[in-house]
């Protein structure tokens, strides 16, 4: 189990973050992750594997003041 | 002659930022437009991907995107968004903005300094969201922000400028661009804190709460830049008492 956003994510350990942001749907270009706790540049999405107990959150822009 | 608003070392004519809350985001083009809006603030918050659309692609290219870290209760929370905002890869303005009132949602200032000199040293252009308080701004000054951005009156409320003395005082003593935020209502509000020295204004809730936003945006803008030219101008005096007539006092047609 992988904790994404503060939610609890099956049967996604193995999979690198480049794949499972692609695959969520997620509009890499317009994202920020963080894992672990740490900026992850987007550089390394790739070769970041997922393992179960990582913490990711993912977070991009929205309205505001 | 050249009046820029320099912050962070980038020029910009325009005085008015504009806020991206609370509207849909197929105003937004029009409201930058209408504004002659320069920047636009936005918020930081957990990807959905469920909602396709993205407001970036709702923003004009050549806009400057100056995130803010809203929902930061602390300085450790609010570099924490800074820095995820800085790596979506959109430039590294920031207004730092740390609230642990949810009712009045006031800054806390001491807790937005730490956070300013923490995110200035890593290279950021650091605007802080800030109660006006003159010691406060004084170590913002010091922390290396790029300009203070004291509260006109409550977020959100269309207030005015209750903190006017306050302001003033900021205008006089601070060395850096006061950027008044937060509160302003309309833009005779807008155009009173330019007279008053002010490098700028910023202003969302006006706007998304107006009857028609791109118009109300262009009334803010013709605000400011009246404001401003005023404040360039020098304003004139105030009598203590009495009148002062305009016309000559002689040649009146009478005896």
């Amino acid at each position: 189990m992988v904790k994404v956003n503060g939610e609890a994510v099956e049967n996604i350990a193995g999979k690198n973050v480049y794949e499972y942001l692609s695959e969520s749907g997620y509009e890499i270009s317009r994202v920020a992750v963080e894992f672990n706790g740490e900026i992850l540049p987007k550089a390394r999405y790739e070769s970041t594997l997922l393992c179960d107990g990582d913490c990711v959150e993912i977070v991009s822009f929205v309205g505001g003041g | 002659m050249e009046d820029k608003l320099i912050l962070g070392g980038r020029e910009f004519s325009s005085r008015f930022i504009l806020g991206s809350g609370k509207y849909s985001m197929n105003l937004i083009e029009a409201a930058v437009r209408d504004a002659g809006a320069e920047i636009i603030t936005l918020a930081v918050r957990r990807a959905n991907t469920k909602e396709q659309e993205n407001i970036l692609d709702y923003i004009p290219e050549g806009v400057t995107l100056l995130p803010n870290t809203s929902g930061a209760r602390t300085a450790e929370e609010a570099v924490r968004i800074a820095r995820l905002a800085r790596e979506i890869g959109c430039g590294d303005f920031v207004k730092i903005e740390i609230m642990r009132d949810t009712k009045y949602l006031l800054p806390d200032n001491n807790e937005t300094i730490k956070a300013t000199e923490i995110l200035a040293n890593e290279g950021f252009v650091v605007l802080p969201y800030m109660y006006p308080d003159l010691y406060a701004a004084r170590d913002f000054v010091n922390a290396g922000a790029a300009a203070v951005m004291p509260l006109a009156a409550p977020i959100g409320s269309n207030k005015g400028l209750a903190t006017k003395e306050f302001i003033q005082i900021l205008v006089d003593e601070i060395d850096l661009p006061v950027i008044v935020d937060a509160g302003i209502g309309r833009p005779s509000q807008a155009c009173e804190a330019m007279e008053m020295g002010a490098a700028a204004i910023m202003a969302n809730t006006a706007l998304a709460t107006a009857g028609d936003l791109p118009m109300m945006a262009s009334a803010f803008r013709y605000a400011v830049e009246a404001g401003r030219k005023a404040y360039l101008s020098g304003l004139g005096r105030v009598l203590t008492r009495g009148a002062s007539a305009s016309d000559p006092l002689t040649g009146f047609l009478r005896d």
